[in-house]
């Protein structure tokens, strides 16, 4: 059985210009102490995706549909005291927004134990010495006495280390990250996602990081679900969906990354996308991609919506012509 | 004054930037600096692109505005076209800046909400008094099209186009004048990947098609990497390399660019394992950096 499974997940926002179809059908599994990625270009619905699961979608949004099960439980059912408790203590959460992230006014120390108190029930002695285990977890040097500091007197990136500190702190059986690393420097990136890979062993914790890195991703997820206009349109192992991507969209943007090793690289021309996401007030009748899609036919890709498949075992895919079955060349590519 | 490729267009010799940290409630008194840049030398040939990568706060920014007079820098030179920006006077100053043009991170922030993408495009005509109104407005639609825009949006405003669409705005704003060298600071990082790429591509025709020269900031490697025939790595206000493309990215001689490069994430899961080893010989680089 998998630690979480997300089924048919659908959440809009309510706005003077219509409903935002934010997250449309979007199903997905993880396993316990695996790393799943999940990447997509801004606006693609991965927040609104965390959040909805987490239970912390505020009006004008509303899940309006799906299941999003953990451990036998439906998270989406569940009210108040019970899913307080699941986040945060089974569920530890990384929040993208630096709104969320640690106050001004109160020591790291603090907002580390505040935690461990209110979900383990540990004493004030208690708490205070398994922080500093925390912080030497996440390798803050000299922990003992950084623990009375206030977040100023930290860096950016080690900030995040105490935040992934407080997500893991009640040893959580998942983690979701989302964006942990794009206000960081790629140096400090580096070292949080080692981190993060590190954590997952030891811990045999299971990940979800969100992102909208390609390059993250690969280095360090077993699985990768790539979303497009709210909608899930491949979903593989890393290894197989980056040697063999299915989907147009995934092939384009796998293509329109810039690379930094390789020959030619000066003189090349990167793969562009035409156009732009569609609006998700009025998506597309069928397919999200066919408007910008080089294999798109007028009959069926802009009629009817494809369904994501499994087109070999553990690789799906939501396109009408993905690359294994494309006999066909591209219109408009040579 | 067309330039053969080879010869250096602009050359910068020990640019200092310093500014002054301040402290003191009634009377200011500067208690230290930072060294924002700090003895920095290079050049850009006619039709070429210098790539400056570095992380952030290591001084970019700081060099380009100083390279455009936007900010005086504390010492050093600024030879264009073999004339000393930095001794220069306003009058003087406009008439370069025909010949040297920037285009900013923030498509958002850089475009006056309140003007209409033609006036945008054809502003830097009207200060520099060419043309008459109507052949402003063809130039401004020829502009628009040379960026792959559509020139009948000519009388729209900025808040209706995407950040992609917004960033080609800037550049044909930047192509007005037939400029010789383009800073460009940051130009995609606001972007997402697959806008990013059309915005690369574009860059790279109008360098083909001008024989524009870019002075190309960013602090994503593998965009500096695919825009830039020489590339100078900066950490901490210095430049610690400086070379061809190739040479630096394949065999990086400093500690810092050969930590900062094992940092990048390559799209590549099969060598996850090889690339975390690589950076564990790194660390203590690295380490200086959490
Ligand atoms: N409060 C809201 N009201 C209306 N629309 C919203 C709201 N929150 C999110 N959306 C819309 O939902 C869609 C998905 O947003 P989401 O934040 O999940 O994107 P994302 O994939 O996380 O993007 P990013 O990479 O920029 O973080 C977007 O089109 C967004 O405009
Ligand atoms: N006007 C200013 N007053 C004081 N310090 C400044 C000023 N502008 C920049 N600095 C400092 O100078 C240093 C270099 O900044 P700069 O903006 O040039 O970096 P950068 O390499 O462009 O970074 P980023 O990648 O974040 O854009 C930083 O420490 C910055 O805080
Ligand atoms: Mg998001
Ligand atoms: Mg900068």
């Amino acid at each position: 059985m998998p630690l979480l499974a997300v089924n048919n997940l659908h959440t809009f926002f309510k706005t003077r210009e219509g409903e935002v179809r934010a997250v449309d059908g979007v199903s997905f599994t993880i396993d316990r102490g695996t790393m799943l990625g999940i990447v997509g270009e801004s606006g693609c619905g991965k927040s609104v995706t965390m959040l909805s699961i987490m239970g912390l979608i505020e009006l004008p949004g509303r899940v309006v549909d799906g299941s999003a099960v953990f451990q036998g439980r439906d998270l989406l059912k569940l009210k108040g005291a019970t899913l307080e408790d699941i986040r945060g203590h089974e569920i530890g959460m990384i929040f993208q927004d630096p709104m969320t992230s640690l106050n001004p006014t109160l020591t790291i120390g603090t907002q580390i134990t505040e935690t461990l108190r209110r979900h383990l029930g540990m004493s004030k002695q208690q708490a205070r010495k398994r922080a500093i285990e925390l912080l030497q977890e996440v390798h803050i040097p000299n922990a003992s006495s950084r623990l009375d500091d206030y977040p100023h007197r930290y860096s950016g990136g080690m900030r995040q280390r105490v935040m992934i500190a407080i997500a893991i702190s009640c040893n959580p059986k998942l983690l979701i990250a989302d964006e942990p690393t794009t206000a960081l420097d790629v140096t400090v990136q580096a070292g949080v996602l080692d981190l993060l890979h590190e954590l997952r062993s030891e811990h045999e914790m299971a990940v979800i990081i969100i992102t909208h890195d390609m390059g993250v991703v690969a280095e360090t997820a077993n699985d990768i679900l790539v979303m497009y206009a709210g909608q899930v349109v491949e979903h593989a192992s890393a290894y197989d969906l980056f040697d063999r991507p299915e989907h147009p969209y995934t092939e384009a943007l796998l293509e329109a990354l810039p690379q930094v090793e390789g020959e030619g690289i000066r003189d090349g021309r990167l793969r562009s996308i035409p156009g732009r996401p569609p609006d998700l007030i009025d998506p597309p009748k069928g397919c999200r991609f066919a408007p910008r899609c080089a294999y798109a036919g007028l009959d069926d890709c802009a009629v009817v919506q494809p369904e994501l498949r499994e087109i070999r075992p553990g690789h799906w895919v939501r396109s009408r012509h993905p690359a294994s079955e494309r006999v066909a060349q591209p219109v408009g590519v040579g | 004054m067309p330039t053969t490729t080879g010869e250096p267009l602009l050359v910068v010799k020990n640019l200092k930037k310093y500014f002054p940290i301040r402290k003191g409630i009634l009377i200011d008194r500067t208690v230290d600096h930072v060294k924002a840049v700090d003895d920095v030398s290079f050049e850009v040939r006619a039709g070429e692109t210098l790539g400056l990568v570095g992380e952030s706060g290591s001084g970019k920014t700081t060099s380009g505005y100083c390279v455009l007079q936007l900010l005086k820098p504390t010492s050093g030179s600024v030879l264009f076209n073999g004339q000393e920006l930095t001794k220069m006077r306003k009058a003087g100053l406009r008439q370069v800046r025909r010949d040297l043009q920037v285009v900013f991170q923030d498509p958002y922030a850089s475009l006056n909400p309140r003007m209409t993408v033609g006036d945008i495009v054809s502003e830097p005509l009207l200060v520099h008094d060419i043309g008459d109104r109507r052949s402003r407005r063809r130039s401004a639609e020829q502009l628009l099209e040379v960026v792959g825009f559509n020139p009948d949006f000519i009388n729209r405003y900025p808040h209706e186009f995407s950040g992609g669409q917004r960033q080609r705005i800037g550049i044909a704003r930047a192509l007005a004048l037939n400029p010789s060298l383009i800073v460009c600071d940051e130009p995609v990082s606001a972007l997402d990947v697959s806008i990013q790429a059309q915005i690369l591509n574009l860059l790279k025709d109008l360098q083909a098609e001008f024989g524009l020269a870019y002075l190309f900031i960013a602090h994503d490697l593998a965009v500096v990497r695919t825009m830039s025939d020489r590339i100078a790595v900066m950490n901490r206000g210095k430049i610690v390399e400086e070379g061809p493309a190739e040479e630096v990215y394949s065999n990086p001689q400093d500690p810092y660019s050969q930590a900062l490069l094992a940092a990048v994430p390559i799209p590549d899961p099969r060598r996850m394992r090889e690339r975390r080893a690589e950076r564990r010989k790194h660390q203590d680089v690295l380490a200086e950096s959490i």
